[in-house]
């Protein structure tokens, strides 16, 4: 009789194993498209998002940050906050748990010692790691046991949660990396194509900046999901073709980075096999004045340096009248759509971070004249273009190769006109624009221009190093290659003061309204940074892809092992 | 017995002959025609279509199709479109007319001088490899990076930029004409007149200019017509990639590059650019085939 | 003819070197750099390490050396030691691209299967469909077939690929649903379904080239037709009392052939380089479209490779196409 039973109840579970583990690779192939392929799965190497895009469903970092800009455990078991004693009370370390009975997908177990490699893999001097700025400040990264990983810092830092947290910077396999490092590092080609990660999928095969294909992960540790067997990524081409790729054809369940004008957005939901979903984090496409004079007739060595100020848009009431003077929410109309929101401010989010600065936000054409007229810039010979002790107010406006900025770039023109500004239009090729090369005249860090407009975000909700970058120190010029992140060369002792206070303090409320106040110093009291459009990152996805969170402060892949097809 | 009332007919000239000629062939009187309108088109139409240009007052009338005040519509920020269409024909059209002009007469120019000269053949064809094997791309950055500041202060930066890029397209163009006319020539060389008239000591550049030179006339017309299209085409990539004019100067490629993103929606803004390139094209290429047959004396009268 | 070729292909290679100097040096020169890729989030100083793990901040002619070295040298050694199993490339550095750093004859390879199927497939088409077009217009001149002869070509070569291309997808893959909009590299043909599967992605990238491509070549067929079919020889042959058939097809096809052949030949090593609009449109992630990636991203060492294989290619098609052109045309003389 008890054989019988344990018989019967062998079959039973038997019966049922199958059944708990159908649900993974149940529904079969998930497809992706990306207007740009990707060209390395290893985030430390990496040239953009859209490679960390594809890494962060096969690597996993200890914490991710969720849509809500708060943070989830991954890898660890928890949070580790100064309340449940993870994190040290004078802010100097902070100690991380992993979770039990972690396997990578080649089934062996996961330690504290893949944690403290992967911070050495991307601290080596020769490496060129990508994401150097997680381990900043870092001192030392210890295995206290196999399971806990104690990261210690060199000085008190408020914020700790840097080095192993979001898809930036997940924790490699040491034995796989292990003769990768330094600068070895580019050559292990299979290593950094095809990671050996502990989520939901594995890379079995990679052809350079064309397709990923992905297997679920037999050792992932929800028996459960993925629910995709396997999943593809396919780059290449436009937005506009991969946004019809799901949105008409259905080939593709998600397509990545949709940036197409607002009426084709409109038409091609309309046609109701897919939908779009945004997400709002930092990036704000903004108008940067220059501080400096740009003039040609200036030596090589002394144009744009602080050693001559603008002789136009050194004027607070200039720049104030050129910020009145734009209608941002037909910007937002011309270009985005629902992909973007007009903005005052250059921290536009999250909600808690945000200042209360709306003034701009209407246009006022009269009020910008009346200011030009008080800055002593009228209309003396009836050209049509101010000027002033027999200057012009001419403004080079430049930015890069891109419809949308071109349309903006006109619509702006139109409106300076109005007031009585002379205004010329450069677009440059954004690999130069971005390129930082020292030679070249048309960097956006060299600013041989009198105004720029490009976007620009912050990688983490706290916005301490972004914010640092318009410190006067951070001014490119030539002793510094022209290299620096202050691109206007906005120079106040007062901001770098208040920067340097939330460097110190811990309390967050404290942190944010420090925030907000250098967001109102660089924007309304200054208007060196003139913001447009809070843009979003737009990305569709088919109506038969489920469990789709788009994600602003982390990978938008980052909770792919919970997407499942709708039946 | 003469007749004295019937007097010999009078020799028709030359360019009477080829007129003659050209006016039969009915596709090459269609190009003229086509052309000619889109010339006039481009030139005068702007003097007689005048709608709104400021933005601030079109943007309230974005994105509308075709009617009366409009008869192609309004873009994105509300612009007319057939203005637009006429204004950028004029750059177009300039572009592709010049810049095929520089690359026939440079690539006549290496494909005479190699064909005729042996030695002048090794080196002339190498640097016409070199050049075809350049990439265009980093080329033209390179030759826009260095000189298009300095042209800008000389000369306003639109004349620069059409200065520059009228150079850039017909520098880069050439090889194509100089193979083929080498070829020609090569084959030229040898024929039987070309020996006579080196026999009684013709100098080289009487050869070249009353035998050589007017029978590489058919292949470099057939060479001129895909230039022509060829370098508009270039412009319109150029334009993409931002060496081009400076983005309020538009041309018909940069229409059309705009217009791509709308093509779903708004499939005019692609057509009609599109419409215009072809259209362009086709009749240089239809007059081309046209002066071809006219020019040979093979055909003519036939 | 041998001496001729000979001297040529000597000739070839200071021609081959000067070329891959001059393209380091303008690609080098060029305004842009690798790090434009990367997110404005990174610091400088995270950059400029960067710069130094690939190398890139490293004198000109040091670079160029280096790559002399392993392109003529590390490359080769390592194909040999992939056939004999050799351990000539040992340790040695490949050239590895800047954006991907993957090794450049690693991506050409996986590239190669697309850029020669899809490409080249087109090509082919474009010359089967330009020839008889061609011969049958300049028979025909002024014929019906002729003027829709002319207008086909006209029209082909009229119309700007990416404006073709673009139109065929709305037409073919979006309204009508019969091909798909994107190119699966991945496919395996190894069935009768995968097969069509193949043809079907292959169609809209082949007709939108292939048209291109055949509207040039019949034209210059049909001139060349034309300029064969008045030759005192032709009339000779119908003295003769030849039939019409073996006169077109046999005398004067032949004598025309010669400057089409030419022309086809030298426009083989466009197949790599130049479909790039075609490429990007229809994602045939193939040779042509890395270029221009590479190019965009100031990727130097894949610029310099593909460039520089395209040189190789271009020499390499002109002097089988001069040699072609001595040997069908026996009125040209080269010694």
């Amino acid at each position: 009789m008890k054989m019988r039973a344990a018989l019967l109840g062998a079959v039973a579970v038997m019966g049922l194993a199958p059944a708990a583990f159908a649900e993974r690779g149940a529904d079969g192939e998930v497809k992706l498209t990306f207007p740009q392929a990707v060209s390395i799965v290893n985030p430390y190497l990496s040239g953009g998002t859209k490679d960390i895009l594809a890494a962060a469903m096969v690597l996993e970092p200890l914490a991710v940050v969720d849509p809500n800009g708060v943070l989830v455990p991954r890898l660890a078991v928890e949070i580790p906050t100064m309340e449940n004693g993870g994190v040290s009370a004078d802010m100097t370390s902070i100690t991380w748990k992993l979770q039990p009975g972690l396997l990578w997908s080649d089934g062996t177990p996961v330690t504290a010692d893949d944690a403290v490699f992967t911070w050495q893999y991307c601290t080596h001097p020769e490496g060129g790691c990508s994401q150097a700025t997680k381990y900043e400040g870092v001192a030392s990264v210890e295995a206290v046991d196999p399971s806990t990983i104690k990261v210690t810092f060199s000085a008190p830092k408020p914020n700790p949660y840097t080095a192993f947290v979001s898809g930036l910077s997940p924790i490699l396999q040491k034995a796989q990396f292990e003769a990768c490092i330094g600068a070895a590092a580019p050559t292990c080609t299979d290593a950094n194509n095809m990671p050996i990660g502990t989520g939901p999928f594995k890379v079995v095969g990679f052809t350079v900046n064309d397709t990923v294909s992905m297997e679920a992960n037999p050792n992932y540790r929800d028996p459960a999901k993925p629910a995709f067997a396997t999943a593809v990524i396919k780059g290449g081409g436009d937005a506009e073709g991969s946004a019809r790729a799901v949105m008409e054809t259905g080939e593709f369940d998600y397509a990545w980075n949709t940036q197409i004008p607002p009426d084709s957005q409109a038409a091609m939901a309309a046609a109701g096999k897919g939908q779009f979903v945004v997400a709002f984090g930092t990036l704000v496409e903004r108008i940067e004045m220059n501080m400096t004079d740009p003039s040609p007739e200036l030596p090589e060595g002394e144009r744009a340096t602080v050693k001559h100020p603008h002789p136009i848009l050194s004027d607070i009431k200039v720049r104030t009248a050129l910020s009145k003077a734009i209608d941002r929410s037909i910007l937002v109309e011309v270009g985005y759509g629902a992909g973007g929101k007009p903005t005052c401010n250059v921290i536009p989010g999250p909600e808690a971070w945000a200042s209360d600065n709306t003034a701009c936000l209407t246009q006022d054409l009269e009020g910008a004249k009346a200011l030009l007229e008080e800055a002593g810039w009228t209309d003396s010979d009836g050209d049509g273009i101010r000027d002033k002790d027999g200057k012009k107010l001419s403004i080079l406006y430049q930015t890069t190769v891109n419809p949308i900025r071109q349309d903006f770039q006109a619509l702006i023109k139109d409106w300076w006109t109005e007031i009585g500004v002379e205004v010329e239009l450069k677009a440059i090729d954004p690999g130069v624009f971005f390129g930082g090369d020292p030679g070249s005249p048309d960097t956006f860090q060299k600013f041989y221009a009198d105004v720029e407009m490009y976007a620009n975000n912050s990688d983490n909700p706290d916005p301490e190093t972004y914010l640092g970058q318009y410190q006067c120190k951070n001014a490119p010029s030539p002793e510094t290659q022209w290299q620096g992140e202050n691109i206007n060369r906005f120079c106040d002792p007062a901001y770098d003061a208040l920067h340097a206070e939330l460097t110190q303090t811990t309390d967050l409320a404290k942190r944010q309204e420090i925030a907000k106040k250098l967001n109102d110093m660089v924007t309304k009291d200054s208007m060196v940074v003139v913001p447009l459009v809070h843009r979003g990152t737009l990305s569709a996805h088919s109506n038969t892809l489920g469990g789709v969170q788009i994600n602003a402060w982390d990978m938008e892949t980052w909770n792919v092992a919970d997407w499942f097809r709708v039946k | 017995m003469t007749d004295a009332s019937s007097a010999p007919p009078k020799p028709a000239s030359a360019a009477r002959e080829i007129w003659q000629q050209f006016r039969t062939h009915k596709g090459a009187l269609f190009g003229l025609i086509v052309l000619g309108f889109l010339i006039l088109f481009v030139l005068i139409g702007p003097l007689f279509w005048d709608p709104p240009q400021r933005l601030s007052d079109t943007i309230r009338m974005k994105n509308q199709g075709p009617s009366w005040t409009s008869p192609f519509g309004t873009d994105q920020l509300g612009r007319d479109i057939l203005l637009r269409m006429m204004l950028a024909g004029r750059v177009s059209l300039a572009v592709g007319l010049v810049a095929m002009v520089i690359a026939i007469v440079f690539g006549t120019l290496i494909g005479i001088l190699a064909g005729y000269f042996r030695r002048l053949d090794g080196p002339l064809m190498r640097l016409t490899d070199m050049f075809l094997a350049l990439p265009l791309i980093p080329l033209l950055l390179v030759m826009v990076m260095l000189f298009r500041d300095k042209i800008a202060g000389l000369i306003g930066p639109e004349l620069g930029a059409f200065i520059l890029i009228v150079f850039a397209i017909g520098i880069t163009s050439w090889m194509a004409t100089a193979r083929i006319v080498r070829g020609e020539v090569l084959t030229l060389k040898e024929r039987e007149y070309v020996l006579a008239a080196r026999s009684i000591g013709a100098r080289p550049n009487r050869i070249i200019r009353r035998h050589i030179l007017p029978n590489v006339v058919s292949p470099v017309m057939v060479a001129a017509t895909l230039g022509v299209a060829e370098a508009i085409i270039t412009e319109s990539v150029l334009s993409f990639l931002g060496l081009g004019f400076p983005p309020d100067f538009p041309t018909w490629g940069r229409l059309l590059f705009d217009g791509l993103q709308y093509m779903q929606v708004y499939p005019e803004r692609v057509v009609w650019p599109g419409l215009a390139i072809s259209l362009t094209v086709l009749s240089v290429n239809y007059i081309g085939d046209g002066l071809r047959d006219a020019l040979d004396p093979r055909i003519r009268g036939r | 003819m041998l001496t001729f070729t000979l001297r040529r292909l000597l000739l070839a290679i200071p021609t081959l070197l000067v070329i891959s100097l001059v393209i380091f040096l303008l690609v080098d020169l060029a305004p842009g750099s690798p790090m434009s890729e990367i997110p404005l989030t990174v610091p400088p100083e995270v950059r400029q390490k960067m710069i130094e793990a690939l190398g890139a901040d490293q004198p000109v002619f040091v670079r160029y050396l280096l790559w002399l070295r392993q392109f003529f040298w590390v490359e080769p050694a390592y194909l040999i030691d992939g056939w004999f199993g050799t351990t000539w490339s040992e340790g040695e550095q490949r050239i590895l691209s800047w954006q991907s750093r993957s090794p450049v004859f690693t991506i050409i390879g996986q590239r190669i299967p697309q850029t020669l199927i899809v490409i080249g497939t087109a090509y082919l088409v474009g010359i089967l469909i330009a020839l008889p077009i061609g011969i049958y217009s300049a028979y025909r001149q002024y014929s019906l077939f002729d003027q829709g002869g002319t207008l086909f070509a006209m029209i082909g070569f009229s119309v700007p690929t990416f404006f073709s291309g673009t139109l065929f997808i709305i037409i073919f893959a979006v309204w009508l649903g019969w091909f798909p909009t994107k190119y699966d590299t991945q496919l395996v043909v190894n069935d009768w379904n995968s097969f069509l599967e193949q043809m079907r992605q292959m169609a809209l990238p082949v007709m939108t080239l292939g048209l291109a491509n055949a509207a040039a070549i019949s034209r210059y067929m049909r001139s060349s037709m034309l300029d064969n079919m008045t030759m005192d020889y032709v009339r000779t042959a119908r003295a003769k009392g030849m039939t019409e058939r073996t006169v077109v097809l046999k005398h004067v096809l032949r004598n025309s052939l010669i400057p089409v052949v030419t022309v086809i030949a030298l426009g083989i090593p466009s197949i790599f380089g130049g479909a790039i609009i075609t490429e990007n449109l229809f994602g045939v992630n193939g040779i042509g479209a890395a270029l221009i990636g590479a190019i965009h991203a100031s990727d130097l060492p894949m610029v310099q490779t593909l460039a520089f294989i395209f040189a190789v290619l271009i020499v390499l098609f002109n002097l089988i196409a001069d040699i072609l052109y001595g040997l069908l045309d026996p009125r040209i003389r080269y010694d």
